[in-house]
């Protein structure tokens, strides 16, 4: 019985498939684990163990590595505040404490009604509009404290006018289209354009063979 | 004054409401650099970049046309779009995938086609949720138009691409590291020699990793030729580049101006530019190619952003960065968030940059929230010296990837250029800027 609802478990097994080894499939799966549970948990842990052919160890071992994969459950709305340099030099850090009083959490925590994690993240590259504030890896851009507080509001009273999905949704666009070049299409692609560039020298050193036999009989003139 | 005829390469749809469709692509020279491209020999095409002599847009300023023909002995297996964009301050690549995926991809198909390569990935960080919704779109409509998969537009040349997904960690940014998370484990940059993924990359087969900047001037290059890039800019920096402009300016953002042709003051103060400084406070200095580059003082504003302009005064234009710090800033409270970043992100492979980054961080830690000693400031320089022997630049390497040797340029440069504020941070208790 799979943890990933039957829809997700069609994208899993075909994200396995995407690569030339399984196992290259472990990012965009513990992406996936979140985009259903919000945060990884054991069972997918287990789930994607399987699906990439590495040890549940190991799964858990690698998404510890990475920043965006949570190990413990998140609020609903994952809000992050930049603090590095741009940010920085344009109130970071006074917009991370006012997003801490506001959303009532620490940052590191998330608040008693379980709707908002905080967290100080590094630099998440949209400095133009300093400082930035993600809410779900959406950017929000809200540079002041009043605009961070207005959609704050918005966002307890469940308004819509925010395009922000559930968290750990990162790609709601579906791939389509797709091709797995073979090992042997690929010689015959790389021999077709060998032959065509051994075709080409060959002609060029025939000229060049004739310019200077030319240039010979010129010089016998 | 800031020269601004140049033609724009990079940002030419961007203006658009619309910049990121197909409509507006296909309406807009899409695809016509790649259709041109397999109406030559791949080794023409590759011979174009080489003759637009592109510097590699990454950071580390490789000629991209030379990555490709050092490895023209062995096929490539892979290319490898880098788009992990994670130095601080750097916007320009978060700029092109979001507002040009389709110009992205038809420069990585060309590079595809001149590297005859069936299967290219592109990766992206995890936080840009919308540029890989934006990019997964392309693709599909690159497959939609018959521009990606079996027998493109009709000719013998198949390709796939599959967009990639980070998840959050600046050392993937690093090619080998890069390569690791590519290969589903943790981003651990690999030990060299090898020195270029070429030998030993994906899967252990000659791969090519690329910046998406990069691969974006490829559709122009192809289109226009590669000697009409090489007749912008000068020297070395050839075409133009896109600059990330953040801090204390009036107009942060990313502008595409031509190499050489500008100085610091120019895109910091013209007004079609950065627009100067808010409330016309005096600089006080400015951070020239990312958070790993040693600073510069006011005194050479007039420096042009060019790579071996500013590289031969002793730091680099790295990812194209620009930090401004005006007279309020703090530079104690920058450099303790800047190694805090780096403390962060060490990934904790090598004990110099693992333990070091902690290290500097707590001492700047102290020194801007209070508790800070007069014998730090120098402590401070012996710990750099550990990190980077000499404190030279570039710097010497102690680890295996350049992460722990970045970590030094902002503490020495900060102490060298304001050392006085760091001995006040001591005697008043701590950080008194408000």
């Amino acid at each position: 019985m799979s943890h990933f609802h039957p829809d997700l478990r069609a994208r899993a097994d075909e994200l396995v498939t995407l690569y030339p080894r399984k196992r290259s499939a472990m990012l965009p799966l513990l992406h996936l684990a979140q985009e259903q549970d919000g945060y990884l948990t054991e069972p997918a842990i287990l789930e994607i163990a399987e699906l990439t052919g590495t040890s549940p160890a190991d799964v858990r071992g690698t998404a510890a590595f990475y920043d965006m994969i949570h190990l413990e459950p998140v609020g609903t709305y994952v809000v992050g505040v930049c603090t590095n340099i741009a940010c920085l030099l344009n109130g970071g850090l006074e917009m991370l404490e006012h997003a801490s009083d506001v959303l009532g959490c620490p940052v590191g925590g998330t608040s008693a009604d379980g709707l908002f994690t905080l967290e100080e993240t590094e630099c998440l590259a949209d400095c133009n509009l300093a400082p930035c504030v993600q809410v779900n890896h959406r950017y929000v851009r809200t540079t002041t404290p009043d605009a961070f507080s207005e959609l704050v509001s918005d966002l307890r009273t469940g308004s819509t006018k925010h395009d922000i999905p559930s968290h750990g949704t990162l790609v709601r666009v579906r791939r389509s289209g797709g091709l797995r070049v073979t090992r042997e299409e690929l010689a015959a692609q790389r021999a077709t354009a060998a032959a065509a560039r051994a075709e080409r020298d060959a002609a060029a050193k025939a000229a060049a063979e004739a310019a200077a036999a030319i240039e010979e009989l010129k010089k016998q003139d | 004054m800031a020269s601004l005829t140049a033609p724009k390469i990079v940002s030419s749809r961007a203006h658009f409401s619309d910049s990121h469709t197909i409509a507006r692509f296909l309406d807009t020279d899409g695809y016509v650099g790649l259709r041109k491209a397999l109406t030559m020999f791949p080794e023409q095409v590759a011979a174009e970049v080489d003759a637009a002599s592109l510097l590699g847009r990454g950071g580390a300023g490789f000629p991209a046309g030379r990555k490709w023909s050092m490895l023209r002995k062995s096929p490539i297996s892979y290319l490898v779009v880098n788009g992990d964009e994670s130095e601080p301050a750097t916007f320009k690549d978060h700029f092109l995938v979001e507002r040009d995926p389709n110009q992205l991809v038809e420069g990585v198909i060309i590079a595809a086609y001149a590297l005859q390569v069936s299967q290219a990935f592109i990766f992206l960080r995890g936080e840009f949720a919308l540029g890989l919704e934006r990019v997964q779109q392309a693709v599909n409509d690159a497959y939609a138009q018959g521009a990606l998969g079996k027998n493109i537009f009709g000719h013998d040349f198949s390709l796939d691409i599959v967009v990639h997904t980070g998840a959050g960690a600046y050392v993937c940014g690093e090619e080998t590291a890069l390569i690791e998370a590519l290969e589903g484990k943790r981003g651990f940059p690999r030990i060299k020699p090898p020195f270029f993924p070429a030998v030993t990359g994906l899967y252990g087969e000659p791969t090519v990793v690329n910046n998406v900047e990069t691969m974006s001037n490829l559709p122009w290059i192809i289109r226009n030729g590669g000697a009409a890039f090489a007749a912008l800019g000068a020297g070395r920096s050839t075409g133009t580049r896109l600059f990330a402009l953040a801090g204390r300016v009036n107009h942060p953002g990313v502008y595409e101006i031509e190499m050489v042709k500008n100085t610091f003051r120019d895109i910091i103060f013209d007004e079609a530019l950065g627009g100067g400084i808010p409330g016309g406070k005096a600089l006080k200095a400015i951070i020239p190619g990312g958070v790993s580059s040693p600073w510069f003082g006011p005194e050479l504003l007039d420096t042009p952003l060019g790579q071996d302009e500013v590289g031969g005064l002793g730091s680099m234009l790295g990812s194209g960065s620009i930090v401004v710090l005006d007279e309020d800033s703090c530079v104690v409270r920058a450099v303790w968030r800047i190694t805090k970043f780096f403390s962060n992100e060490s990934c904790g492979q090598c004990t110099p940059c693992r333990e070091g980054s902690g290290w500097i961080e707590r001492i700047m830690y102290r020194l801007e929230h209070g508790g800070g000693r007069l014998e730090d400031v120098d402590l401070l320089l012996d710990l750099c010296d550990n990190i980077a022997p000499g404190l030279s630049w570039p710097p010497q390497q102690t680890t295996i990837c350049v992460l722990g040797p970045s970590i030094p340029s902002s503490v020495t440069s900060a102490i060298k250029m304001f050392r006085d504020e760091f001995v006040a941070h001591v005697t008043n208790g701590g950080c008194t800027h408000v």
